[in-house]
């Protein structure tokens, strides 16, 4: 069994309120969620049940209301913004939906992106981006723009990008959801191939259902609240 | 980061090229017209930048600018002469006659008597001739510009060339003859009238009957006097007002400044460049932060702080706004170039620079600024908002 200490991501009563005028939407309503290394974790769900929100509050790019995230040991709500976004860029890695890829850098240097924040030099930079860049299945399309390939060729330079830098957790929304049914597959395995691994947690939130075979466990949200944990047995 | 704020820049080519040419008009218009006013005003002083040899000016108190003369007894070079510390001190005749042309026409010369004796004030380049020919009967040295222009002899057969005038050829100023002896280089004047050097004598010849022809006396003061206590000591005596060169010169700028639509005229130009240009780039600049917002909400998620994103759009800026500035400052170069030596006014100095470098920087930072707001203020979340 996992110990508290083993937790990648520990949730605990994490609220999350909207206010937009006299409208108050409660998008968080006391979530506890675990996840755990070497897990691929889908969070699924209606939309506006509070995926997004959960993963942005995981991801340290959103600050709960209430409640306890602790990823791998450390409380965003303890750390300062600066330290946050320099946690967040060493240990997080991200997949989004439209890939948000700069569109005027190639898939090397979109891929060298994350190393550049955290200060590599830019030579040593674009060798690591290359040589995942082939981990990936692109290492022969370094030089081509994001407009100059395919859907899932995009998913998969935004993978490399999730994984260059050798982060500890990968968040993804909705990975698939702009892919056709092919394409979705051949992502999904990626990830489940390329990410999982070294003590490294996944959490994907999608609408997919074509996918959630690739799960280790899924987390069925609804209103706000998670309302099932199921163990996928078909996982691997 | 650097490299990838440039990548960013420079791949949106059409707001790139936009931001470009918004920052290239403003720095075009603004060093260009300011080129033009610096250059007139420049010119409303060529008289007193071609008597370099003079430092200190004589003239009668009421005197505003160069061409406002008012005549003074020629008794008075006597009384300067008398002044301590001069080493010379010289007449000069200013004044615009009237030269008959052949074909009928009457073109007014800006007229300049010199010192017969030793001729100081002479033009600051022969072309051809010497300045000792005017002590020639009936001498004058005439500038090229009106000797190829406004003096040139009119074409001998319909749609021919004007002839200009050369060594040997004669004029008539005010009913007098005239030969012309040299042609000189001289600085253009304001109101771009053609130059006519004589001596002192011949141009009083020349000149309308009045009691009074002496326009100014050109000072030299002795080694180690300085100027201003000798124009101190020369009005103390004289009654007359005596100010160094530079001093008539901006006093004669300050008078077109003061009377004259000149300085308002351009000043709108400047700042219809100035404002131009900062909508053109501002908002094209903004828009394309606003256009990237995603992909810096991306940068932020991922580990990129404030710092490193404003540094981003600093660089971006800058890059804009240098490369704009070069172009600008470019082509405005190129236009002087390309009106040098004609009518036109065009004068470059390293100051315009400066204000022009200090607009465009102005513009790019008030870009920046409004750009690096919204970027700071942005929430990382954006980027899973689909």
């Amino acid at each position: 069994m996992q110990t508290e200490t083993t937790l990648a991501v520990s949730c605990r009563g994490v609220t999350k309120t909207y206010t937009s005028g006299t409208t108050r939407t409660h998008a968080l309503r006391g979530v506890d969620l675990d996840v755990f290394p070497n897990e691929l974790l889908m969070l699924v769900g209606p939309s506006g049940c509070g995926k997004t929100t959960l993963i942005s509050v995981i991801a340290g790019i959103l600050d709960q209301d209430e409640g306890e995230a602790i990823v791998f040991g450390r409380d965003f709500k303890a750390m300062g913004q600066r330290e946050k976004t320099k946690w967040r860029g060493v240990h997080i890695g991200f997949v989004f939906q439209a890939f948000n890829l700069l569109p005027s850098l190639n898939a090397r240097e979109n891929v060298a992106v994350p190393l550049l924040i955290l200060g590599e030099n830019r030579k040593n930079a674009l060798e690591r981006a290359q040589a995942v860049l082939a981990e990936v299945g692109l290492g022969d399309r370094g030089d081509s723009l994001p407009a100059q390939l395919s859907g899932g060729q995009q998913q998969r330079v935004a993978i490399g990008r999730a994984l260059v830098h050798g982060p500890r957790l990968i968040v993804c929304d909705e990975p698939t959801s702009s892919l056709d049914h092919e394409t979705g597959r051949t992502v999904i395995e990626l990830l489940r191939k390329t990410a999982v691994a070294e003590g490294r947690a996944l959490v994907i939130v999608t609408h997919d259902t074509r996918i959630f075979s690739y799960a280790d466990r899924i987390a069925r949200m609804d209103d706000g609240r998670i309302t099932r944990i199921e163990m996928n047995g078909a996982s691997s | 980061m650097i490299f990838v704020a440039l990548k960013m820049l420079m791949g949106d080519r059409a707001k790139y090229i936009g931001i470009i040419i918004g920052l290239t008009f403003a720095s075009l218009l603004i060093t260009q017209q300011a080129s033009v006013f610096v250059g007139l005003m420049t010119r409303t002083f060529a008289a007193i930048t071609d008597l370099g040899q003079a430092d200190i000016w004589v003239m009668d108190p009421k005197v505003q600018f160069v061409d406002d003369v008012k005549p003074l007894s020629d008794t008075k070079l006597f009384l300067v002469r008398g002044v301590a510390g001069v080493q010379w001190a010289v007449p000069l005749y200013k004044g615009l006659l009237k030269a008959r042309l052949e074909n009928g026409n009457f073109q007014t010369c800006n007229v300049l008597g010199l010192d017969d004796a030793t001729l100081v004030g002479g033009p600051p380049k022969m072309v051809e001739g010497k300045l000792e020919d005017l002590h020639r009967a009936e001498a004058v040295i005439i500038d090229v510009n009106g000797a190829r222009g406004k003096l040139a002899r009119p074409p001998t057969v319909e749609g021919g060339e004007r002839t200009p005038l050369r060594i040997g050829d004669t004029l008539e100023l005010n009913d007098h003859r005239a030969v012309v002896v040299g042609l000189c280089e001289v600085t253009r004047t304001f109101q771009s009238q053609p130059t006519v050097y004589t001596t002192y004598s011949r141009a009083t010849q020349f000149a309308p009957k009045e009691r009074r022809l002496l326009s100014f006396i050109l000072v030299k003061p002795k080694p180690d006097e300085d100027p201003a206590a000798l124009c101190t000591r020369i009005q103390a005596q004289t009654g007359l007002l005596a100010i160094t060169r530079p001093d008539f010169q901006w006093t004669t700028v300050k008078y077109y400044m003061k009377y004259t639509g000149i300085p308002i005229n351009f000043g709108i130009a400047v700042l219809l460049g100035f404002l131009v240009g900062t909508v053109i780039a501002g908002q094209t600049f903004y828009n394309f932060t606003l256009d990237n917002l995603k992909q810096f909400g991306a940068l932020k998620a991922m580990g990129a702080s404030n710092l490193t994103l404003l540094r981003m759009i600093l660089v971006q800026a800058l890059t804009a706004g240098s490369i704009g500035y070069g172009l600008g400052v470019g082509l405005a170069s190129l236009f002087g170039r390309a009106v040098r030596g004609s009518e036109l006014a065009f004068r470059m100095m390293p100051q315009i620079l400066w204000i022009s470098a200090g607009a465009v920087a102005f513009i790019c930072a008030l870009s920046a600024v409004l750009s690096i707001r919204k970027v700071m203020k942005l929430e990382p979340a954006i980027v899973f908002k689909s």
